[in-house]
């Protein structure tokens, strides 16, 4: 069985309410989000876990809005969640710059 | 221990060229500080920080066993580094890259074999535990995972991407590894029963856990609870659960549910459910006290500053705190009468009282996670 975390993320919009509008994090707690707690899987430096490495240099090849999509989304079938739940799409967006050019803005 | 009295007790009665420091070390600890790349060496009978030593690399999700003689930890860190500490001496006695990117280890019943496991090149690699020299690559075109010790000079181990559980036995001349196919999807974690029996994976990509009878001649794959999540929504899982064999609860054992709220307990003979306890959050430990009477949970992000404590014979929730931001790992002492916690955002070991749940006391470490008591040095499987 595939895990729907498609329809796992749309549930919870609708129960919890996006987190679209919210406030932006600060960029520690943005750093701190990336390297901590995708981390678990991606490795705290990010070369990768149980998860792939996700350094500028491996994730050259997407454009932001892409890999802020897979941020928000998580990729079905594999254990990329979804973490719209948790983060607005401002922040998902900046974290897919972050992951492609290594700074916060 | 006293660690000062005896010091300066050695120092008065024995001249200095001959003086000799006793260090007892069945009471001692390592914190792994995953941010700093260094150990804290606790000590369980005063409460508090001995020492640190650096210099151990990239320690994001790092563990260790212990020699048998509970004076060398063997650390494995995410970076593929091994390191040898000496926690008398209070350093780093040997450290080597064997891989590029690993998860986690074990050493042999008869403590003579260091075992990792890695994500990159995937595969196990088998160290001579003196020297640190590889005695055996078992590589499995797969991130592998985990890796325990068996009975018998073994050590067992599950691909995440094939699915298959392999069996390396170096007691003979020379090693064999047998293979068993068809241990589920996405086997994510595994462990193995203190008395060397069961080996259980629990499977990410469906639901359920497989388990191997490591005493049969021929394992074949049992599969446990393979409808728990049936009609239910699967919740998103943003930390992969732990299992370790700290799992037996009395006639039970308890386990973290994937993608539900909620452990789930099995009979210890049939393997059959005997019940669920919704819980805060995803768990990621569900860890029995030594004496089985309770369980002690975490959560996954972002619902991890929380604990719950379960009664065994009632299932129930008795008692829920919240030790601080990012409870990461707990580590019962040997006879479960306290509980050491790392909250890794608080900077803190939080030690707790198991009966009262009375803090006893907190010790200062950087971003702490994994806590290893030395009694673990006598345990299979930790």
């Amino acid at each position: 069985m595939a895990r729907p975390f498609f329809a796992a993320a749309l549930c919870l919009m609708i129960t919890a309410g996006s987190a679209t509008g919210a406030e932006l994090l600060a960029p520690s707690e943005l750093l701190k989000l990336v390297h901590q707690d995708c981390g678990s899987c991606h490795g705290m430096s990010l070369k990768g876990g149980l998860g792939p490495d996700i350094r500028p240099q491996i994730l050259a090849h997407f454009d932001v809005e892409t890999l802020s999509a897979i941020v928000l989304d998580g990729i079905p079938g594999t254990a990329m969640p979804p973490w719209r739940p948790l983060i607005s799409e401002a922040d998902a967006k900046r974290i897919a710059e972050y992951l492609l050019k290594g700074e916060i803005k | 221990m006293k660690w000062l009295g005896l010091a300066v007790a050695a120092l008065l009665v024995t001249t200095p060229a001959s003086s000799e420091i006793i260090v007892a070390t069945g009471d001692l600890g390592l914190v792994v500080e995953r941010a700093s790349g260094s150990l804290l060496l606790v000590d369980q009978s005063e409460r508090g920080a001995i020492a640190r030593i650096g210099g151990l690399g990239d320690l994001s999700h790092a563990s260790l066993v212990y020699s048998p003689d509970q004076r060398y930890a063997y650390v494995f860190g995410r970076d593929g580094g091994l390191t040898k500490v000496d926690i008398v001496k209070k350093e780093i006695e040997k450290r080597i890259l064997q891989a590029g990117n690993s998860i986690g280890g074990a050493i042999s019943d008869d403590g003579r074999l260091v075992a990792v496991s890695n994500y990159e090149p995937g595969g196990v690699r088998i160290f001579d535990a003196t020297s640190l020299e590889l005695v055996l690559d078992i590589p499995t075109g797969s991130k592998t995972i985990g890796l325990v010790d068996a009975p018998g000079r073994r050590f067992v181990f599950t691909l995440w991407d094939a699915g298959e559980t392999w069996i390396a036995d170096l007691s003979g001349k020379d090693p064999v590894v047998s293979k068993i196919k068809d241990m589920g999807q996405n086997p994510y974690d595994a462990l193995i029963t203190g008395d060397g029996r069961l080996y259980i994976t629990g499977l990410f990509g469906e639901d359920g856990l497989t388990a191997l009878d490591l005493w049969e001649p021929d394992p074949k794959p049992i599969r446990v609870l393979p409808e728990y999540g049936r009609g239910q929504q699967d919740l998103p899982v943003y930390k992969m659960p732990h299992l370790e064999g700290w799992a037996r609860a009395g006639r039970e054992f308890v386990l973290p549910a994937v993608g539900h709220h909620e452990v789930l307990w099995i009979d210890g003979e049939s393997l059959a459910e005997t019940g669920r306890t919704p819980t805060h959050g995803q768990p990621v430990f569900a860890m029995a006290r030594p004496d089985g009477r309770q369980v002690w949970v975490n959560f996954a992000h972002p619902l991890n500053d929380t604990i719950q404590v379960l009664d065994t014979v009632t299932k129930e929730v008795v008692h829920e705190f919240k030790p601080g931001p990012a409870v990461l790992h707990m580590e019962f002492s040997p006879r479960g009468n306290e509980v050491w916690v790392s909250v890794r955002d608080a900077g803190k070991v939080m030690i707790y009282d198991t009966h009262t749940f009375e803090k006893t006391g907190e010790i200062d470490a950087e971003s702490p996670s994994g806590i290893f008591f030395t009694a673990r040095a006598h345990k299979l499987g930790l």
